[in-house]
């Protein structure tokens, strides 16, 4: 897991933070970071709020269609109920208008008016005749109420006082819910009766429950002291109190949000019928309202959900590649800084070995003729040139002189740019060539050496003689680094950018990390007092980039040391310079 | 034989005529090219030692001034420097390019070869 992890941890995480030394530009895990975040808060704050109102708009939206729809259904219920009543009073109305008093009493007459209502309007069950002191003169129904008095009652004073009374609905000595309904008529002689009929409540019962209401909601009456009228689901048995209390009185049908004694929400739709004890109460339960709502919101967080996984890895995703190109980028820039940096310190360097070595040669020849001519003189006396410590003197000049004069030359030779002569090379007998030379060494001290080049391996246009130094000098520099028993390895390939590539690889002592980046300078050497005068690689490096080549070092100190060079297939000679000297 | 050398370095150009005398060729010096120029007349000399940089003007510059006078001379070019330009042109003109120091052995030698071609 955590090689998983590793491998697909860009490499930016890490910069500045292990043992390296290479510089780092910038804070890119900063820039990471900062890069995440911006792109994770602008695109999903916007989207958050979006939906944070959105379902706001919805939600509201549904609470107040389902209002709107519970005031419609209460409205509608509270005319029918309303309607309803009206016409049991207009049916009294009606035989009012139709029958005399004197008409109207008689047993037989009622009896049949009786009968014409129930079957043209049904829900009546008796009818009665009331005079004007309240004495009921003429009874048709089920039961024997002639004579009874109503005087001293309520609903009589009431009905006498409006015209017409519509009562709760009570269960009177008949034990069966009813109410009456009453209209106060006027005769011609001033004085007035009273027609009373009573209603059973199965047509109200049946209006409401006719409703079409979803599972959870009720519907009843409720008279103005709160008992409850009709029978209801949930709320009550009737003729109890409506356990929620009743609502203020409002002229018009309306409908409050309120809570169950579960504490659940709940939509009370209530109307005040006028003209009548009741209050039409219609129940619509919380859930039931925002189901809608519900399956919407839900469908929206999930929306909401994957959409943020998707941007989170998207902006994840986009932030790494492209800090990660970025790193690239500076990393491949500053190589190549460090790079040009080096190179041209070295051609700063040999430019100034050369200046040095210019000047030094000409009163280096000074010296040497001129201790040359006193050797001469001294041959040709002969008190002088039998005096051995005089002429070794000389000698010892003369050969310095040679000594100084080596190391001038080969500085000269780091720094000219002399044009190569190319010729075309197989590159397996300039390595076998240069082996050669160090045969009798390798065998001498057991130094056993590989070459690895490939059959294959191409033709290369290059000046042969430069080749075959830049190879001296690196197996030369191998053997000095080497122990007796020692392993060394010249591998040759071709690359995919069309160059070549020589590796010369020793067992030997290895470089300082710090010493390989001075290896290749003018008189830097490890060698010390052993000889050897550090020019041995300058002059490499000179000759590789003379081809055109590029030469670089690997070393682990104890372990061993690789050179890579790397070598153009051909290279152009420069016509304007005209032929090669001969 | 007859050599003439010219070279700036009196100490040097001195002593190295000197030597060349005792090994059995005849060697005129000058310092100043414009001398040399005076003192080649057709057929005077066989051979010139030039120096590459000099004040005033060049060896290679010389040298070609010098052939225009006696054909026939054979030149060897020597110099304490060794840029390119030099060296290429000097290798393509003359005979011999040597740098400085060098034995007196190798110049005698390279003189010693011209005069038997």
């Amino acid at each position: 897991m955590r090689r998983l992890l590793f491998r697909f941890s860009p490499q930016f995480l890490d910069a500045g933070s292990g043992g390296e030394s290479r510089t780092v530009l910038f804070n890119y895990r900063r820039i990471w970071l900062v890069s995440v975040l911006l792109l994770l808060a602008v695109s999903i704050l916007p989207m958050g709020l979006l939906v944070i109102i959105s379902s706001q708009l919805a939600r509201e939206a549904i609470g107040s269609e389902n209002r709107l729809r519970a005031v419609r259904l209460t409205s509608n219920t509270r005319r029918t109920i309303s309607f309803f009543l009206e016409e049991r009073l207009d049916a009294l109305r009606f035989i009012a208008r139709q029958e005399s008093f004197r008409g109207l009493n008689s047993e037989l007459q009622l009896a049949y008016l009786l009968r014409d209502l129930q079957m043209g309007f049904g829900g009546f069950v008796d009818l009665g005749l009331i005079n004007a002191d309240g004495l009921q003169v003429r009874y048709a129904g089920p039961f024997d109420l002639t004579g009874k008095n109503y005087g001293g009652q309520e609903w009589f004073r009431v009905c006498v006082e409006k015209g017409f009374f519509i009562s709760d609905i009570f269960l009177g000595f008949r034990q069966i819910p009813h109410m009456i309904i009453a209209l106060k008529v006027p005769k011609k002689d001033g004085s007035f009766y009273l027609l009373r009929a009573t209603l059973d409540t199965r047509k109200i019962i049946r209006i409401l429950s006719s409703l079409e209401l979803s599972e959870g909601s009720d519907a009843f009456l409720c008279n103005r002291e709160g008992l409850i009228q009709t029978p209801s689901k949930y709320y009550g048995n009737v003729l109890q109190r409506f356990e929620l209390g009743l609502p203020g009185y409002s002229p018009r049908s309306r409908v409050i949000e309120a809570r169950d004694r579960k504490g659940k929400p709940i939509l009370i739709g209530y109307a005040y019928i006028k003209d009548s004890p009741y209050v039409l109460i219609l129940v619509k339960r919380g859930e039931e309202i925002m189901k809608g709502w519900f399956s919407l919101r839900t469908k929206i967080n999930w929306i909401f959900f994957l959409s943020i996984i998707t941007v989170c890895v998207v902006v994840l995703g986009i932030s790494t590649f492209m800090v990660n190109r970025v790193y690239e980028n500076d990393q491949a820039r500053l190589r190549a800084m460090e790079r040009l940096e080096a190179s041209s310190r070295l051609i700063s360097i040999g430019r100034l070995a050369a200046g040095v070595a210019h000047e030094i040669n000409n009163p280096l020849a000074i010296i040497s003729e001129n201790a040359g001519l006193m050797k001469d003189l001294f041959t040709l006396k002969k008190e002088y040139r039998e005096d051995p410590q005089l002429m070794g003197l000389v000698d010892d000049v003369l050969e310095s002189v040679e000594r100084c004069g080596e190391i001038t030359k080969q500085l000269l030779g780091f720094a000219r740019h002399v044009e190569a002569r190319v010729t075309p090379i197989r590159l397996e007998e300039v390595v076998a060539e240069v082996i050669s030379f160090l045969k009798k060494e390798a065998s001498y001290r057991k130094i056993e050496i590989q070459t690895d080049i490939p059959s294959d391996f191409p033709v290369v246009f290059l000046d042969r003689g430069k080749l075959q130094q830049i190879l001296l000098n690196l197996v030369n520099n191998a053997f000095q680094a080497m122990d007796d028993g020692g392993r060394l390895q010249i591998k040759a390939r071709e690359r995919s950018d069309g160059r070549v590539e020589i590796e010369v690889r020793d067992t030997g002592c290895g470089i300082s990390e710090e010493d390989q980046k001075k290896i290749f300078e003018p008189f830097f050497t490890t060698k010390g007092t052993k000889g050897g005068t550090g020019l041995g690689l300058s002059i490499t490096y000179g000759l590789v980039q003379k081809l055109k080549g590029d030469i670089k070092v690997r070393s682990a100190l104890g372990k061993g040391t690789t050179f890579t060079v790397v070598l153009p297939l051909k290279i152009e000679r420069k016509e304007d310079e005209g032929p090669a000297c001969g | 034989m007859k050599v003439l050398l010219v070279d700036d370095e009196k100490k040097f150009v001195s002593a190295l005529a000197q030597r060349l005398s005792l090994r059995g060729i005849e060697a005129d010096w000058v310092t100043d090219p414009t001398e040399a120029l005076e003192r080649v007349t057709p057929g005077k000399y066989e051979a010139a030692v030039l120096d590459v940089k000099m004040p005033g003007m060049d060896g290679i510059e010389l040298r070609r001034r010098l052939a225009k006078i006696d054909p026939t001379m054979k030149f060897i070019l020597v110099t304490g420097h060794g840029s390119d330009r030099d060296y290429d042109v000097g290798m393509k003109e003359v005979s011999y390019y040597i740098i400085k120091p060098f034995k007196i052995e190798d110049l005698v030698d390279k003189l010693r070869g011209l005069s038997g071609q």
